[in-house]
């Protein structure tokens, strides 16, 4: 796997005052899966958007040789980093083709933009096939349910054929099988690409992680595989000292957990 | 210096009829998101209810002191009434909220044309308000201006109060910062938007009876004067009172000392060129709220 | 996830629906109809005086177009339009007004002899004089005007509102402006009582017939101009801009140069149809293009459907025919039935008259579903 990796040094970012990243160094080999934990608040959606240009931070984001600090969101996006949403973002008036089309087409002359679109392209057909979503191509997304959403957010990742892929908790309400599946998709994925995943639900990072981060209160409490971060006491004192949010890890085999992420999606939704 | 200071002066009276008239729309707009085009209907709403009381009350200052808090209830029942038959409807499309009320404000320009007739029509300001006060050397100050500027300041402050002290300002500010939560949070958010319109709406009325003072009333007066307060909001800031009060005096003394230099149509131009320019630099106006939101 | 069994959470209305056979000749028809309607059936039915209010109407729905491509597609409220309508206008009028000055031998034209302060011509009216520079004019003005607030507007991100408002003021401040310069804009009267057009007198009808077949002619291409860009990749990330503005960008795209040029080409487009509602009406005044006739565009084809061109035209047509027919007739009436009519079909009707027959159906559809579940 060659490629490039992301370099992350003294990441900060500050809101008025309240400090959400604190010096984040981060080093994400070309090809890992590499899953961000930590509790609400721990700064992990704003590294993200640090990353992607959506919000001013301080220190140095480096992919391959390239700084990404300072750029526009869209420059960094041709770069080959892109990412989906905690809420899945999808263009709810156009169709699935429609949405796929557009990620796949950045870097498209002015003449191909104003002619109508001829056929399926390669990669949009390839994209349709490996997220199951062909039979749906002609729906508009928006009618959608919220997994399908979140494949075609996916999909549009991969026509886009980024090299970093940054994922915002994507299996959110999905059902078990669903997210088998999506994991299965992500390590399919990984294979030719860089990914990282923001996420709650402990049972998918122990199946699918290749190496984990924890972060804490804006900085990185742990980093390692997932056996290692798991036997890592700050991080258990981490999840315990936190009554009001049960871990899954500590109490394994428990009754269904409730949606961790449903509160901080809702917030997402309203704001945006 | 004279002529400096009496031009400062203008402008900082043409800011305060700016300020009155964007104060209600600093609730509306940048509070609730609504573009209220019959904003300005309001306005001549009230500037109507202080002629029909003048016609019934003959002392010019007794009618105008019943005015101002008359000109409220009528311009603040008329937007209570707007918000619950139409605007509640809309409040996921604010663009389409303005071409439903520029329909309505047609309406009610029509309404006036019949009720009063399409001619302006005057009221006679009080004794007290129609002379000057003169500082010396020349530099006169008009006293209807000084009341205008007294009034915009006591509604300013007024309105800080109730937004910072009243337990309806808080669910003001909790609604507009998170509907969600505050609805959960078991705030009537329903009742909370009317009388935010309510009172956003009876401010217009306020400015209504001020502008009787110094020109006019007419069906279409208060066209001329909505889309200068809209401004004033853009550029102060959604949802920041303080930003609107500062951005009303500066645009104010900005078009009265362009006026006096050029002519009064090339300080318009140069005024909304200053804007966007302003925009350049400050996209979202002088003042906000920054969240970590998307948009 | 494979299971294709989606509950839709709520009804979205697709942008383009998938082309059937049937669709790809039904347009084409539909345009031959309309053209063969208005170039061939139109002035033969019509009386002069008839025709030439069709050809206004038929220069409010050029604008109508573009306002479809920048507000129907792209969610740009362009609420200023006029100020485009009234550059294109004015800079045909100029170009008329000293030709017909020439024509009888005077070196100004006439409003300037009766308020002018100078025997001299301004130095910005002069290159107007040249009939090519006068007609490029028409249609860069506006656009170099567009392109100039587009860019400095949408690079910073100032939208929805924010840009509705802004383009509102710049039409009330381009009224007032002209209003202000009486000796050299003709002030509150404008560019009034034009004779000739290019050589022809507009007086005589057989002119003003060629004068409507321009028109038609124009409008026809554009609408199949803004056609193509409907249904072109360009359309379909316009609505993605549209729909979700961040989520284009995190895609690669600069969304501010998408908005820019729907913006700067409906700027155009109305430009365009200023220029030629002078030969058609023979005036432009500062009344025609400031606020209210700016959101008199756009309610035309919010009326007729802001999403669809024909929808918008049709709309703009139907509009501008009830202001002058019913105003004369009824004016207070007329005033309120176009206050309700705006509430309505905005408020209530978003997709204009146009998407009556798709609410319709869904409605029936909806009903037949429930009708099947119990």
């Amino acid at each position: 796997m060659s490629g490039e990796g992301l370099t992350i040094r003294d990441l900060r970012v500050t809101f008025d005052g309240f400090t959400a990243v604190d010096g984040v160094n981060l080093d994400i080999q070309p090809g890992d899966l590499r899953f961000l934990i930590g509790p609400n608040g721990a700064g992990k959606t704003t590294l993200v958007d640090a990353v992607t240009g959506l919000v001013k931070a301080g220190g140095s984001v480096r992919f391959g040789d390239e700084e990404l600090l300072g750029r526009p969101v869209h420059r960094i996006a041709r770069l080959g980093i892109g990412r989906t949403f905690q809420t899945a973002t999808v263009f709810e008036q156009l169709t699935v083709l429609q949405n796929l089309d557009i990620a796949a087409g950045a870097g498209r002359g002015p003449m191909t933009m104003l002619r109508r679109r001829k056929g399926i392209p390669e990669p949009v057909a390839n994209a349709l096939q490996t997220t199951g979503l062909t039979d749906l191509r002609d729906r508009a997304a928006g009618v959608l349910a919220h997994g399908q959403k979140q494949w075609l957010e996916i999909g549009m990742l991969l026509v886009q054929d980024v090299k970093l892929l940054l994922l915002d908790e994507p299996v959110a309400g999905m059902s078990h099988e669903e997210r088998e599946a999506t994991g299965e998709l992500l390590r399919r994925i990984s294979a030719e690409r860089t990914v990282v995943v923001i996420e709650h639900d402990m049972d998918f990072m122990r199946s699918f992680a290749r190496s984990v981060s924890v972060l804490h209160a804006g900085k990185v409490l742990s980093e390692g595989t997932v056996a290692e971060v798991q036997a890592d006491p700050r991080v258990q004192e981490v999840y315990l000292g936190r009554a009001s949010e049960p871990e899954p890890e500590l109490a394994p085999e428990s009754e269904p957990q409730p949606e961790p992420s449903a509160p901080a999606a809702a917030t997402a939704a309203e704001e945006a | 210096m004279t002529v400096i200071l009496n031009q400062s002066f203008t402008g900082i009276s043409i800011g305060a009829v700016l300020l009155l008239i964007a104060l209600g729309l600093t609730l509306t707009f940048g509070q609730m998101g609504v573009i209220n085009m019959a904003h300005g209907e309001f306005i001549m709403a009230g500037a109507y209810t202080t002629y029909v009381l003048q016609k019934s009350i003959s002392s010019a200052g007794v009618s105008l002191l019943v005015a101002l808090p008359v000109a409220f209830l009528v311009a603040g029942a008329m937007g209570a009434l707007l918000e619950w038959l139409l605007i509640r409807r809309l409040y996921t499309r604010p663009l389409d909220t303005l071409l439903v009320t520029w329909g309505v404000s047609l309406m009610l320009q029509q309404l006036a044309r019949d009720v009063f007739g399409a001619p302006n029509v005057q009221t006679h300001a009080p004794d007290l308000l129609t002379g000057n006060i003169s500082l010396g050397g020349g530099i006169t100050l008009a006293n209807n201006r000084l009341f205008i500027l007294g009034l915009a300041l006591l509604c300013v402050l007024g309105l800080t109060l109730i937004l910072r002290l009243t337990p309806l300002g808080r669910r003001v500010r909790a609604v507009v910062q998170n509907r969600d939560l505050a609805e959960v949070s078991g705030i009537a958010t329903e009742r909370v938007d009317r009388t935010t319109f309510f009172i956003g709406s009876g401010l217009a009325g306020v400015a209504g009876v001020a502008l009787t003072l110094v020109g006019p009333i007419g069906p279409t007066m208060g066209t001329n004067y909505i889309v200068d307060a809209f401004l004033v909001v853009v550029v102060g800031g959604i949802g920041q009172l303080k930003g609107s009060v500062i951005t009303a005096f500066v645009l104010g003394v900005l078009q009265s000392v362009l006026e006096y230099s050029t002519t009064v149509s090339v300080a318009k131009v140069a005024v909304l060129v200053a804007i966007v320019a302003f925009l350049q630099w400050r996209p979202q106006g002088l003042y906000t709220l920054r969240t970590r939101s998307l948009a | 996830m494979t299971t294709s069994t989606t509950s839709p959470a709520k009804k979205v209305s697709v942008a383009q629906p998938p082309v059937s056979p049937l669709e790809r000749f039904r347009v084409p028809a539909a345009f031959l109809a309309g053209a063969v309607l208005l170039l061939g059936i139109a002035p033969l039915v019509l009386s002069d005086f008839r025709l030439n209010l069709l050809a206004k109407y038929l220069c409010y729905a050029i604008v109508a177009v573009g306002v479809s491509l920048a507000w129907g597609r792209g969610g740009l409220l362009v609420l200023g339009q006029g100020v485009f309508f009234g550059l294109g206008g004015y800079a045909m009028a100029m170009h008329l007004k000293l030709a017909d000055a020439a024509d009888t031998g005077q070196a100004l034209p006439d409003f300037m002899q009766l308020y002018g302060t100078s025997d001299a011509l301004p130095w910005w009216w002069k290159p107007f004089a040249n009939p090519a520079f006068a007609l490029a004019m028409t249609v860069v003005l506006p656009m170099a005007v567009a392109a100039l607030l587009g860019f400095l507007v949408f690079r910073r991100r100032v939208k929805g509102a924010y840009f509705a408002i802004l383009s509102q003021a710049l039409a009330a401040a381009l009224s007032i402006w002209l209003i202000g310069q009486q000796a050299t804009t003709g002030g509150t009267n404008g560019l009034t009582d034009i004779q000739g057009f290019f050589g022809y007198s507009l007086n005589d009808p057989v002119n003003q017939r060629m004068v409507y077949l321009i028109i038609v002619v124009v409008l026809l291409l554009l609408m199949a101009a803004a056609r193509q860009l409907f249904v072109s990749r360009y359309g379909e990330l316009l609505v993605a801009v549209r729909d979700c503005e961040e989520r284009v960008r995190f895609l690669g795209y600069n969304p501010a140069n998408v908005k820019l040029i729907a913006y700067v080409v409906a700027a155009g487009m109305a430009g365009l149809a200023g220029a030629l509602f002078v030969p058609a009406v023979g005036i432009i005044s500062p009344a025609l293009i400031g606020i209210v006739p700016s959101i008199g565009f756009v309610i035309g084809a919010a009326v007729g459907g802001r999403a669809s061109l024909v929808g918008a035209v049709l709309g703009a047509i139907a509009v501008a025919w009830a202001q002058s027919t019913l105003s004369d007739a009824f004016p207070a009436a007329w005033t309120y039935a176009q206050g309700l009519l705006f509430i309505v079909a905005v408020g209530f009707l978003p997709g204009g008259l146009a998407s009556l027959p798709t609410v319709v159906r869904n409605r029936r559809t909806t009903t037949a579903r429930s009708g099947e579940a119990a």
